[in-house]
């Protein structure tokens, strides 16, 4: 009897243990790793083990346990990030009216909604959602949209989950502001742009009264959820992301923080370029367009080598798909990095762009962006170089699970 | 002050790449050392093309092809040429088709409506594009009239850049049709697909009553019947003078457009055919050319939801005469290249995708004889580029046209130039 149940425990833990080979573990090797954690490494190996990487080096330095899975390619690299999408909530039919209505990125019932979370509209079964993972982006930072001075708020994701719980890295992250005319094209007011900016800095002002009153428990007043939202704002809780093109607009954005000190991110920018000094100089993160965004109105004077000239003025940028109107219903985030690495930024600074610096700008660099010990097993695997028109990515991780092991 | 002084630096260099007398070339002109893509013929490593007169006189190896006496020679070592491409489905310029007032409108001329100093076409000529097809759009059943051009340097006019010779009396486009859910709309336009195509039997069926006519009066010895526009366009597609260039998505839009074609016998080509992987033995057998516009992902409406990427690699297993098209701006013509790289990626062969970009665009636009590949005889058009045509980091260098060429590098870094484009137009 006392030599029976040890045994039994000693089964039971082997039965476990052999589970646990099978559930999120996994070895991944490549002729090239980009680690994103210092120096490529060639013919190297990332072991995976529950879903967290556990070593990273050396093929002829790591021993890859038994029976544990091995995929094999070319070239591997941390799973993509997205630093602004407005997929799971923006849909694959592009529906705004009748049965159909997949377009829940934009409300246009008010002009400043940040009372709207994300994590009520995520459509964890998107369509889109697999379209982008296949193509690499395991996590991504999404929500409302652009077009409204508010649109409401962002949350950050990995690209699986059979619910928006399960998928959720953060489930509140940033308020949506839009500065310039093409809000006015969705509301009756703002119906220009200095009208929008009075617009925000008012509620902002009215954010600040009511975080004061609401010290006094006295004569507080009632709960109000628009107004909380933006003292989160205020007291850096949720970061403010503006959707600025043009030179004016962006400067607009500038003001704004220094008038109310809240934690700026600049989405879209398309003229960022020609204010790096300022950008640098205030440290604001920008959350770069698409290079293949379509360059028209607002967005007349951007250029394909946007993410070179703030690579090289020093600006901290990452590349977002952001959203688009018509089609593509997404841009791939893969395809974008593509033509900004071949555009001056190269493979390594193009791979910067949708790995460690989107994590890093977004706050999750401690568990996404980078192939090292303690990080989640979030690895993409190509055939080639990346970015290369004619490569093809053929497996997709996220934390262990391997989502397609065919090359497309 | 500084910026202001780069921006100006900025749009001083664009203004003096645009401004530049080209790359004007004595003829003959000799291009040596490239390796070339004729497309009408295997690729030729170390190739001689010979230009003169805008035309292309001599193309082979440059062991085997000498340059003509007093002839200007440029070396070409490390590039590739390929000719110039050929867009089958642009809306550059901004024609503008039909209004609202009918679904049918074959009398409507984009001719008459297309900007030539639109920054569009810049960005065409950046992306290697010397032919296109400008349309109107397919907001109807018959837009309209659609327009070949030829991108020449230093335009004043439409008529500088046609195909045909007389723009009043001559074919110069196909015509543009369309089923499925676009022209699906209020009153008078139709509001099913059966009624979409009854609608278009029914032009076709008056068109056939006004040939009888001609024919009749003509055999009577009779003054022939009144002129008529609309009949008369519909008459050039039924007695196979004008091409119809059909938007068509999903499968069975894309069988009833096979069937109205075998029913009336006109030649239609299928332009987005995105369900067309689904028919494409059918496609095939009916001998009917597709144009693809290759998007980057699915959706934006129920009917293009069957977006397939192996599209190009089906199609050409199957058989189907494949082209490529940018329907720009829905794709942007600075990359046209990466249309068919793309479609490498996902199974098709390099030479049918090159092919898809410059010759058969040619022949669904019936300009084969002229465009879309390397032969002496045909226009001399073609593009430089500085490495693989499907490689990401190859950039095109220099696209000509009939023997001028623009530098383009500014243009394809440029995301618009339409401030310059009219800076420019001021100055002139």
């Amino acid at each position: 009897m006392n030599t029976v149940l040890p045994k039994t425990l000693f089964s039971i833990g082997l039965f476990l243990l052999a589970a646990d080979l099978t559930a999120n573990d996994l070895a991944v090797r490549g002729e090239m790793i980009y680690t994103m954690a210092g120096k490529p490494i060639a013919d190297g190996v990332v072991l995976i083990r529950h879903g967290k990487i556990t070593r990273v080096g050396a093929a002829a330095r790591i021993r890859i346990p038994k029976g544990v899975r091995v995929l094999e390619a070319k070239v591997v690299t941390p799973g993509l990030i997205d630093v602004h999408s407005t997929v799971g909530l923006s849909g694959i039919y592009g529906g705004r009216e009748g049965q159909v209505r997949d377009q829940d990125q934009l409300e246009t019932s008010e002009p400043l909604q940040p009372d709207l979370r994300p994590i009520e509209a995520y459509n964890v079964h998107e369509p889109l959602i697999e379209w982008v993972r296949n193509y690499g982006v395991t996590t991504m930072h999404t929500g409302h949209g652009p077009g409204a001075i508010i649109s409401g708020r962002t949350l950050i994701v990995k690209t699986r989950g059979d619910n928006a719980e399960e998928a959720v890295v953060e489930p509140d992250t940033a308020v949506a502001i839009t500065l310039g005319n093409a809000v006015a094209q969705n509301f009756e007011s703002p119906g220009t742009r200095a009208k929008g900016v009075a617009m925000l800095r008012t509620a902002f002002l009215e954010a600040q009264t009511y975080a004061n009153k609401r010290k006094d428990k006295e004569k507080a007043p009632d709960r109000d959820l628009k107004k909380e939202a933006l003292v989160r704002v205020l007291d850096g809780d949720l970061k403010a992301m503006v959707t600025a093109h043009t030179v004016t607009d962006i400067t607009a954005a500038l003001r704004l923080q220094s008038e109310f000190g809240f934690d700026l991110w600049l989405a879209g920018a398309s003229e960022a370029y020609l204010l790096t000094d300022e950008l640098r100089k205030a440290k604001v993160p920008v959350l770069l367009h698409a290079p293949m965004m379509r360059a028209a109105g607002e967005r007349k004077n951007a250029t394909i080598e946007s993410a070179n000239l703030l690579a090289e003025a020093g600006v901290r940028f990452a590349l977002q798909t952001g959203y688009e109107g018509y089609v593509p219903k997404t841009r791939v985030l893969l395809f974008e990095a593509a033509i900004a690495a071949a555009h001056g930024l190269g493979l390594e600074g193009a791979l910067r762009a949708i790995t460690v610096s989107p994590a890093e700008i977004l706050g999750i660099d401690d568990r996404v962006g980078a192939l090292k010990r303690g990080m989640d097993g979030d690895v993409a695997l190509f055939n080639g170089d990346p970015f290369e028109y004619t490569t093809q990515i053929c497996a997709v991780v996220i934390e262990g699970e391997v989502f397609r092991d065919t090359c497309r | 002050m500084r910026r202001g002084l780069y921006i100006g630096c900025l749009m001083g260099a664009l203004a003096a790449l645009l401004w530049a007398p080209g790359l004007a070339i004595a003829d003959p002109a000799v291009f040596r050392n490239a390796t070339i893509f004729p497309i009408s013929g295997p690729a030729i490593e170390n190739g001689t093309l010979v230009v003169d007169d805008g035309k292309i006189v001599a193309i082979g190896p440059t062991a085997t092809t000498s340059a003509p006496p007093g002839a200007s020679v440029t070396d070409l070592s490390g590039k590739v040429l390929t000719p110039g491409m050929v867009d089958t489905h642009s809306h550059i310029g901004g024609p503008s088709g039909g209004d609202a007032s009918a679904p049918l409108n074959p009398e409507v001329r984009s001719l008459d409506a297309i900007d030539v100093f639109s920054d569009g076409f810049w960005r065409a000529r950046a992306g290697g594009i010397t032919t296109l097809n400008v349309m109107p759009g397919s907001g109807h059943l018959m837009s309209g009239q659609t327009t070949y051009l030829k991108i020449r340097k230093d335009p004043r006019r439409i008529e500088d850049w046609l195909f045909c010779d007389d723009p009043i009396n001559g074919i110069c486009g196909s015509m543009k049709m369309a089923n499925g859910t676009n022209s699906i709309r209020q009153k008078p336009f139709p509001g099913t697909r059966a009624r979409s195509a009854a609608l278009v039997r029914d032009l076709f069926v008056k068109g056939q009553a006004y040939i009888e006519k001609q024919a009749k009066a003509a055999a009577d010895d009779k003054d022939p019947p009144d002129r008529n526009l609309r009949m008369e366009a519909v008459a050039q597609i039924l007695r196979g003078e004008r091409r119809v260039q059909f938007h068509t998505h999903r499968h069975n839009d894309i069988m009833t457009v096979l069937r109205i074609a075998e029913e009336f016998g006109f030649q239609p080509v299928l332009q987005h055919a995105t369900d067309a992987w689904k028919v494409a033995d059918e496609i095939a057998a009916a001998g009917i050319h597709a144009s693809v516009t290759y998007i980057d992902s699915p959706g934006g409406k129920e009917e293009v939801l069957g977006l397939n990427m192996k599209i190009g690699a089906i199609l050409e297993t199957a058989g189907v005469d494949v082209s490529f098209n940018t329907d720009d701006n829905i794709l942007d013509s600075r990359r046209f290249l990466r249309y068919g790289a793309l479609n490498v990626r996902n199974g098709m062969s390099q030479a049918k995708a090159l092919e898809a970009l410059t010759l058969a665009g040619a022949r669904a636009l019936g300009l084969e004889s002229r465009v879309g590949s390397l032969e002496p005889g045909k226009d001399a058009d073609f593009v430089v580029l500085s490495g693989a045509p499907f490689s990401v980091y190859t950039k095109v260098k220099q696209t000509w046209v009939e023997g001028d060429a623009s530098s383009i590098a500014a243009i394809l870094s440029i995301g618009n130039t339409r401030s310059v484009a009219s800076r420019f137009t001021m100055a002139m």
